[in-house]
């Protein structure tokens, strides 16, 4: 099992990427938060909280953009560029092999449905609507078109 | 006589690194302090909340094996236990005192929803909440 004082100090990691989806995370600069050194950081943490450090970063993103769909009336554009992606298209394309549905479509349905939150803190609302990414999104992808990169038998 | 929850704990690494934590950098103060042996119950109260006790517990004999004490000490390392919530009237200014205090905050002030909030964490891993109930 992992000492405790490791597994704070990649708490500070996941911590600092909580605060800050929207930046570049790099081993590197992960490793160095949280003194931990570059060969062992990313196995480390996937053992401490069961999901690779960028594959988290990515949910967090998500859950973050889904928020700001539902909550603001910001473009879909200005919502890709506030949560870390360098294009539309690439934040379209992964929000939909996450969630299933589009951005656009995502804040439509969000919209029709939510009230009688405002009880809960808007941290853990939010926690409770991140994707739980248990696969790589590539896997995901591949699983949702069963006709294309069957594997060679 | 006055019902409801007394007290309430965390699970923390160190007792004495919680106390000064809780009461020097948070601003609560100690309610109970005994030993019993190697056990102690700690608990600490915020000033304005005098029928609320917030225990300050270490995992380990005689209430839990060495293993199960492990297993408790990662789970509150890796920030997995359950959300505080810290009410303060004015969440900006908790944040600036605390920070200059040596408070690990995770989230710096955000208004939402109509308030401030920020996040911090003690040293063992737990993490808190701190909205500001004010409305200014």
């Amino acid at each position: 099992m992992q000492s405790p004082a490791v597994l704070r100090s990649l708490l500070r990691a996941k911590d600092r990427m909580d605060a800050a989806s929207h930046e570049e995370w790099s081993v590197q600069r992960l490793a160095e938060v949280s003194g931990i050194s570059q060969a062992h950081f990313a196995r480390s943490f996937k053992q401490a909280f069961g999901i690779p450090p960028h594959r988290y970063l990515l949910t967090r993103r998500i859950e973050r953009a889904t928020a700001l769909l539902r909550d603001t009336d910001l473009p879909i554009t200005e919502i890709a560029f506030q949560t870390g992606w360098q294009s539309l298209g690439t934040f379209g394309r992964i929000f939909r092999d996450i969630t299933g549905e589009s951005p656009s479509e995502s804040r439509v349905r969000m919209r029709a449905t939510a009230r009688g939150l405002e009880q809960v803190p808007g941290c853990y609302l939010g926690a409770a609507q991140r994707p739980d990414l248990t696969t790589a999104v590539l896997e995901k992808r591949r699983r949702a078109a069963p006709g294309i990169n069957r594997s060679h038998p | 006589m006055n019902q409801g929850v007394e007290t309430a704990g965390l699970y923390v690494r160190d007792q004495d690194e919680a106390l000064a934590f809780y009461v020097e950098k948070v601003g609560f103060r100690v309610h109970t302090d005994v030993r019993n042996g190697d056990y102690r119950w700690l608990t600490v109260q915020h000033p304005e909340e005098p029928l609320f006790q917030l225990g300050l517990f270490k995992p380990g004999p005689p209430m839990l094996d060495a293993a199960t004490a492990q297993a408790v000490q990662a789970i509150v390392a890796k920030g997995a236990m359950p959300p505080l919530v810290l009410a303060v009237a004015d969440c900006r200014a908790a944040y600036e005192r605390m920070r200059a205090a040596g408070v690990e905050f995770t989230q710096e002030p955000t208004e939402r929803y109509g308030a401030v909030d920020a996040s911090f964490r003690d040293p063992s891993g737990n993490g808190w909440k701190m909205i500001g109930r004010s409305s200014h």
